[in-house]
């Protein structure tokens, strides 16, 4: 027995995403301190993994674990932060966050639980919602195109960029374990049918394909990206699409330490 | 004016770029150094060049943190600074300006006027432009009677960037300038530390132990990012965004980082859901709002108290907060230590309250107090651990030994899971307000209200009108009554010292009269409301004129 998994209730669906989800972060914390993890998860159905591990966990608000994430490694380097979020979490409420955590290359992983519908609050349309998506609140279908959440990584400086599937769980914890491992923004999505209200199991089964050639040059990451467009059209390309070591915010930001106030009195007399 | 100069007015003002600001300051700084006291007052519109931005310097032989109405001396470094200042020189006041820039000749008009070739003697000196400030404070220095050695030593101290040249400016301007006063110590004084609220406050925080700064920028507030960023061994972060500020505040502090964050009103507004998650998830938050004129933009550069109310209310859900609303610079360094002290101790959110007077005035510091930093017990606890366990205040252990630690913005059990509940949601609501009561209990023997004066009149005030109210009632037979923390509010400790008195008003700088709303709330009622709302601050003057009616 590892320890890992609490003994609350799951109230996640039965066959849903999440759990393949969650296997293979037991396996990857299982392989790393799991004293030293800190997982942070935002709002919606992936959240309540925060509630089912017995690791250090931040439950943050909706939209809001990238920047909580960004904060706890701030706060303390030697911890390892790993934030679950989901779609309507990262692509909707908290994209500009997602975007500038790349941008500064924060040194976490952030895993996206893409289920491509708000799920919790009983299926609305998310930023990568197909586009003709009927939803609670979309009855007749929905008029916006979704965003390529992997393009806007690759433009925006995200050091590693992942796509996973939950119905191929070794590839999946390979990639999310090389996320780990990676000194600087991890960004990995994981394709996560929701069983209740956007049920992509036998689509994802039939375009998903582990890419034999990974880690391409920028230009060929994105028109990898490109290849899917979050709608019907495409095969889905999965495995790690780019990965670049650059330096990370926090080993060039002040490091803490004694401040002399009396010094500071001083010369401002 | 008499050859021994006491008590000053003086405005140096120019267009937005020309350095009037740090000129204000350098003046302020060579009377600190004869000894002065000195007090400065900082206007500017939303600008970056041009526009009109002015210093008001205040010297005395005593404290006193106002300005007044009428001046003694104005330093122009523009025409439009005569035009909008000439009027307030008195009979006996001095026009100096730089003749070049301006080239009108006031000394027609009456009064005295020394024009200044500040061009010429930045040419001769070969400097740059924008030393022209350097050389107007170097003449008026000599004007005054200054000595040129305790000039020097201010300006080299001062001037980090391109001193060498900046002296040789300020040398040529010294020597080709005119005495005509006689400056002397000022009554024995030592110098003290000048700074603004806003560096006070980051001062205080830093004596409580600070270790993380983020903020993202925002007029009045971003002069303690700028101010911290400065400083070696604070980690200073500027994020996306003031939502991403707040929580990434409630993240390092989680990790173990005693953080304060910092905004005005707008900014302020996006964070409340952090500071809400800061009351459920129990992770000390320190907020520094700093209030400027709205509602929304409002008037960027310009003074309000407007939001006190949305202070003591901020953040969803039955939730408490500390909140202190400091009158001068030495209470801001005194109060933000108590905030991000009470923040860490009881595990929940504290507001440092501000507003844009005192947060960019600058202040002598007097530093009559002892500042603690709250320590905390870090108990060994090992795998049964439980966030939130335990009656009110729960042992704060941080991510990366053998506890596990859960946080959580849901309602949860002690672990620190999400529940449903009926029992426990109501045990968690009760051990908050115990933590609550805990704190205002410890408050009881704080100085929560400050108290000056007798008389059958009271008046209460908050905030940085402290020094224009002390100042305007100095010959009145008044109590003034300063509430210092108001949340929790003190309203046992001001209805004690209203006990004698007959009447009551209350001077704030708003439109609807926030503070009497909150006295009445708490059964103080109040006779007579005196608001300003126009963006500036009251002046001595006009808040007599008002008292007295």
């Amino acid at each position: 027995m590892d320890n890992l998994i609490l003994p609350t209730k799951n109230t996640w669906c039965p066959g849903c995403g999440n759990f393949g989800i969650q296997n293979v972060l037991r396996e990857v914390i299982s392989q790393n301190d799991r004293e030293k993890t800190v997982l942070v998860t935002g709002i919606g159905c992936h959240g309540k993994i925060a509630d089912y591990f017995n690791v250090n966990s931040f439950y943050s608000l909706h939209g809001r674990a990238i920047p909580s994430a960004v904060g706890i490694k701030m706060g303390n380097e030697e911890l390892q932060v790993i934030c679950s979020v989901g779609d309507g979490d990262a692509y909707n409420e908290g994209i500009a966050h997602l975007i500038h955590a790349a941008k500064r290359n924060s040194n976490i992983t952030v895993v996206v639980h893409n289920n491509r519908v708000f799920a919790l609050t009983v299926k609305q349309a998310t930023s990568t919602s197909p586009k003709e998506f009927v939803g609670s609140t979309t009855p007749k279908g929905g008029v916006e195109e979704p965003i390529n959440p992997m393009d806007v990584m690759l433009s925006t400086g995200a050091s590693f960029v992942a796509r996973g599937y939950v119905g191929k769980p070794e590839q999946l914890t390979r990639i999310i374990s090389e996320g780990v491992k990676h000194r600087g923004f991890s960004f990995i999505e994981v394709l996560q049918p929701c069983v209740a209200w956007l049920n992509t199991y036998e689509s994802y089964n039939e375009k998903t394909y582990e890419m034999e050639e990974e880690f391409l040059p920028l230009q060929e990451a994105r028109e990898k990206a490109r290849e899917w467009d979050y709608n019907n059209g495409g095969e889905i390309p999965l495995g790690v699409f780019y990965r670049e070591e650059k330096p990370t915010i926090e080993e060039q930001v002040g490091e803490v330490s004694f401040v002399d106030t009396k010094e500071i009195l001083e010369k401002s007399k | 004016m008499g050859n021994n100069l006491g008590d000053l007015q003086i405005i140096i003002g120019g267009a937005a770029g020309e350095g009037s600001k740090k000129a204000g300051l350098l003046i302020g700084k060579l009377f600190n150094s004869y000894g002065f006291r000195v007090f400065i007052h900082e206007d500017y519109e939303s600008v970056i060049k041009g526009g009109h931005n002015f210093s008001q310097i205040s010297v005395s032989r005593e404290c006193k943190d106002v300005i007044e109405e009428k001046i003694d001396f104005l330093l122009a470094l523009n025409k439009e600074a005569v035009l909008k200042h000439k009027e307030k020189l008195k009979k006996e006041g001095v026009l100096i300006y730089d003749f070049g820039a301006i080239d009108e000749d006031f000394s027609e008009e009456g009064g005295s006027v020394i024009k200044i070739p500040l061009k010429e003697i930045v040419d001769e000196a070969e400097g740059i432009p924008l030393m022209k400030n350097t050389a107007l404070v170097s003449a008026f220095s000599k004007i005054i009677g200054m000595e040129w050695d305790r000039v020097s030593e201010v300006l080299k101290r001062e001037l980090p960037v391109a001193t060498e040249k900046n002296l040789e400016v300020a040398e040529v301007a010294f020597e080709k300038t005119e005495k005509i006063e006689e400056v002397e110590e000022g009554g024995g004084n030592q110098p003290l530390p000048l700074l603004s609220g806003n560096q006070a406050v980051a001062m205080g925080a830093l004596e409580a132990g600070l270790e993380c700064y983020y903020a993202y920028p925002m007029t009045p507030s971003t002069g303690v990012l700028q101010f911290l960023a400065k400083v070696e061994g604070v980690r200073t972060f500027q994020p996306e965004s003031e939502i991403a500020v707040v929580n990434a505040a409630l993240g390092s502090a989680y990790a173990g980082k005693r953080t304060m964050i910092g905004s005005s009103g707008g900014g302020f507004a996006l964070m409340t859901e952090g500071i809400s998650f800061s009351a459920q998830s129990e992770i000390p938050l320190c907020v520094v709002l700093s209030q400027r004129m709205g509602p929304a933009t409002g008037v960027p550069t310009y003074q309000a108290q407007a939001d006190l109310l949305f202070a003591l209310n901020a953040g969803h859900g039955d939730m408490m907060r500390f909140v202190v609303a400091p009158g001068d610079a030495d209470e801001a360094y005194y109060l933000a230590n108590k905030a991000l002290n009470i923040a860490w101790k009881y595990q929940m959110p504290a507001i440092i309250l501000l507003d844009k007077e005192l947060s960019e005035n600058t202040y002598g510091v007097k530093k009559d107090f002892d500042l603690e930093k709250e320590e905390i017990v870090r108990e060994e606890k090992g795998e049964d651990y439980n966030r939130y366990e335990g009656e009110d205040v729960s042992p704060l252990i941080f991510p990366g030994g053998e506890a596990t630690v859960k946080v959580t913005g849901y309602e949860h059990d002690k672990k620190g899971v999400a529940t449903e509940k009926a029992e426990e949601i109501k045990a968690m609501h009760e051990k908050r307000i115990r933590k609550y009561e805990k704190l205002k209990e410890e408050l009881r023997e704080e100085e929560t209200v400050k108290t000056y004066k007798e008389g059958s009149t009271a008046i209460i005030f908050w905030g940085s009108t402290k020094g224009t109210v002390l100042e305007a009632t100095k010959e009145m037979d008044v109590k003034l009554i300063q509430p210092l923390v108001v949340q929790p509010f003190p309203e046992e400790k001001i209805k004690e010292a209203l006990r004698e008195t007959e009447r009551v008003v209350c001077v704030e700088a708003n439109a609807t009269g926030q503070m009497t709303k909150v006295l009445k709330e708490k059964g103080v009622f109040v006779d007579k409301k005196i608001l300003k709302y126009d963006g500036r601050p009251f002046t001595v003057e006009e808040l007599r004129k008002e008292l007295e009616k």
